[in-house]
């Protein structure tokens, strides 16, 4: 593959194609083989190769019969691609991810973003807060599931005693089904501390004298907040609002540790929690439905590349980096 | 914790790249400045309270006997030790399932840690044919969400599993067994690999040059030279892999089917639905936030240790964006 791209293709001189290849005598080369050889079969046999069978399973009425050989395993063409669009389920998974992504990743990216420009204001004292709004961050999922349960419930719960002191009757947060998402978005929005961290990081890294400048030019709060410090960080936005979004579209654990009981039939499980991820395993691994599970995690791939291409673009106008493009 | 301590400048020679957050900011400011200081961290006191306060009612909690789990009292009125009962409980063994994370959760992050030290110095320091190719290649897959892999990789396992299964003499790998959780591990992992690749780069090539002159193999070189200096990228692969196997449900739920086998996280999860209103049980909630608070526990302790480490590992991955 290699020979037929330098040799074949190159238009430079031919002398180039021979130095590539002369390389392969050097001990350099072969020692830099031998350390990335873990790396690479790992490649093979756990990416690529798995990604492959994974496009062709999805095609395939692959499941528990397969597994065990009792039945052939059959091309069911693009059935299963055509059933996702057919499946109130899937509409349903899908319709619950996106809402939970779209409240999630702004709220957590404003949060961190308030808490990280106070933090950077108040010089050496930053120290001890930045540890505790950290803490959360290091909350097992699991154990932050079941804070949600105890702390959310609507009858006993902290909060819903505490919302009662200022007057306020809180919602049947874990049973309401259109307070499920809100609660489980404040439980991520809890855990802001890595997001914030990043922030913190590029806030420091803001030459001070851009914000002098800007008040002897009389710029107010407002404006030096909107064309200094949110140009200068851009990039930690961008980055943050692409990993939260894909964090958004992959949540499993603390709905799946909340609502949806190990070996249940699912019939109890509110249809509020049920996340794309969530009914892709429940496909996968408790109906073994091996092909259409595939064919869900082809389709929420696209997803994820697409959001993300569609957010590169548009965020290339808005991203300024310092010291010229990457 | 002795958080304030790590915030002097002192502790950014211990690793040159990255402690830039750890340094105070260079702001003078006047008298008025400090009662707006003073009134930013009133405020942030108070969202304090907000970050911590489930710790402490969880805390709280796990001492309180049954009937007095939610009464949201800060100090329990009758004392419980539920540990005993915890620790005790009959189809649950949770201090195997403990000893089952720590061992995995240290096994995998030894792998990891290593392996991509090893894949990513070699990106770093080797000229080589192929290079460019192959670290496009690496790039591309931390791109990939993990559920296209996910049903293949089981498959494999699952294969490995029959087929040591026929062959008794073979040791028992594949499915219900632990290896899946740990030995993908040691093929490295594309997001560490870029991470310590960043910081290889880091280090003056001469260090090395200097090495191969006193006439270092160059795995020698990279084991006396390159790997103490890479101690910090080392130490926040370390920690990241194991906050990340001690939070992990998703893949213990697919691949352990023994109790015995179990993660913490897992088992907590049956806990949960064993003992919680949800699952039929009575709603023995002071088994389940004991519970909690053990699976809690270790992370905090590690943090506490580690606490740079995370804070600069975290910093550092957003600057690359």
């Amino acid at each position: 593959m290699a020979s037929v791209a330098t040799s074949g293709t190159a238009p430079g001189p031919p002398s180039r194609a021979r130095r590539w290849f002369s390389g392969f005598r050097e001990r350099e080369t072969w020692t830099a083989y031998a350390f990335l050889a873990p790396w690479f079969l790992g490649f093979i046999f756990l990416t690529a190769g798995p990604m492959i069978a994974s496009a062709y399973l999805s095609f395939t009425n692959y499941g528990i019969e397969q597994i065990a050989g009792f039945s052939p395993t059959e091309s069911v063409g693009t059935e299963h691609y055509r059933q996702l669009f057919n499946d109130d389920k899937i509409r349903l998974a899908l319709k619950n991810t996106f809402v939970f992504t779209l409240m999630m990743v702004p709220a957590t990216m404003v949060v961190a973003l308030v808490l990280a420009m106070i933090l950077s204001r108040i010089g050496r004292a930053a120290g001890i807060f930045r540890t505790i709004f950290y803490i959360p961050q290091i909350t097992p999922p699991v154990a932050a599931a079941v804070l949600l349960l105890v702390l959310f419930n609507g009858q006993v719960g902290l909060v819903n005693r505490a919302l009662e002191l200022v007057g306020i009757q809180g919602p049947f947060w874990t049973t309401d089904p259109s307070w499920i998402k809100p609660s489980l978005v404040i439980l991520s929005v809890w855990s802001v501390g890595g997001t914030m961290v990043i922030y913190l990081a590029a806030l420091h890294g803001v030459p001070q004298q851009l914000y002098e400048a800007a008040a002897i030019d009389g710029a107010s709060a407002w404006r030096r907040f909107r064309d200094v410090t949110i140009p200068m960080i851009s990039p930690a936005l961008f980055f943050t609002f692409i990993i939260l979004t894909l964090a958004g579209l992959n949540s499993f654990t603390e709905a799946y540790t909340a609502y949806f009981g190990a070996g249940s039939t699912g019939a109890d499980s509110p249809d509020a929690a049920l996340f794309y991820a969530i009914y892709l395993f429940r496909q996968a691994f408790e109906f073994f439905n091996l092909g259409f599970a595939s064919a869900m995690a082809w389709l929420l791939f696209l997803i994820s590349i697409t959001i993300t291409l569609i957010q590169v673009t548009v965020s290339r106008r808005f991203v300024f980096y310092q010291g010229g493009q990457k | 914790m002795s958080s304030t301590e790590n915030l002097g400048p002192a502790t950014g020679s211990a690793s040159a790249p990255i402690p830039q957050v750890l340094r105070e900011p260079p702001r003078a400011r006047s008298a008025a400045g400090g009662a707006k200081k003073v009134f930013w961290i009133a405020l942030l006191a108070g969202l304090s309270v907000l970050f911590l306060y489930p710790f402490v009612w969880l805390i709280s909690a796990s001492f309180k006997p049954q009937d007095e789990v939610f009464d949201n009292r800060l100090i329990p009125r009758t004392f419980s030790w539920n540990f005993d009962e915890v620790f005790g409980l009959p189809d649950a063994p949770v201090l195997s399932w403990l000893l089952n994370s720590l061992w995995i959760g240290t096994l995998a992050a030894l792998g990891v840690t290593f392996v991509s030290a090893l894949v990513a110095f070699a990106f770093a320091y080797f000229r080589f044919p192929g290079r460019n190719l192959l670290f496009a290649l690496l790039l591309a897959t931390m791109m990939l969400p993990p559920q296209v892999t996910l049903i293949p990789t089981y498959l494999i396992w699952n294969e490995l599993g029959k087929f040591t299964t026929e062959h008794a003499w073979l040791p028992h790998i594949g499915v219900n067994t632990q290896y899946p959780l740990w030995v993908p591990n040691f093929f490295g992992s594309a997001f560490y690999i870029f991470l310590q690749r960043q910081f290889f780069l880091g280090i003056p090539r001469e260090l090395f040059e200097a090495a191969r002159m006193d006439g270092d193999s160059y795995f020698s070189m990279f084991r006396r030279i390159a790997l103490p200096l890479a101690k910090p990228a080392l130490i926040v692969t370390f920690i990241f892999e194991i906050q990340a196997k001690w939070f992990d449900l998703m893949s213990p739920l697919i691949y352990l089917r023994d109790q015995a086998l179990f993660t913490l996280p897992l088992g907590i999860k049956t806990i949960l639905d064993r003992f919680g209103t949800g699952g039929g049980g009575e709603g023995e909630w002071q088994i389940i936030v004991a519970a909690t608070l053990i699976l809690t526990l270790p992370m905090v302790v590690i943090f506490a240790i580690f606490q740079r480490y995370f804070i600069e590992g975290i910093a550092t991955q957003g600057r690359k964006g």
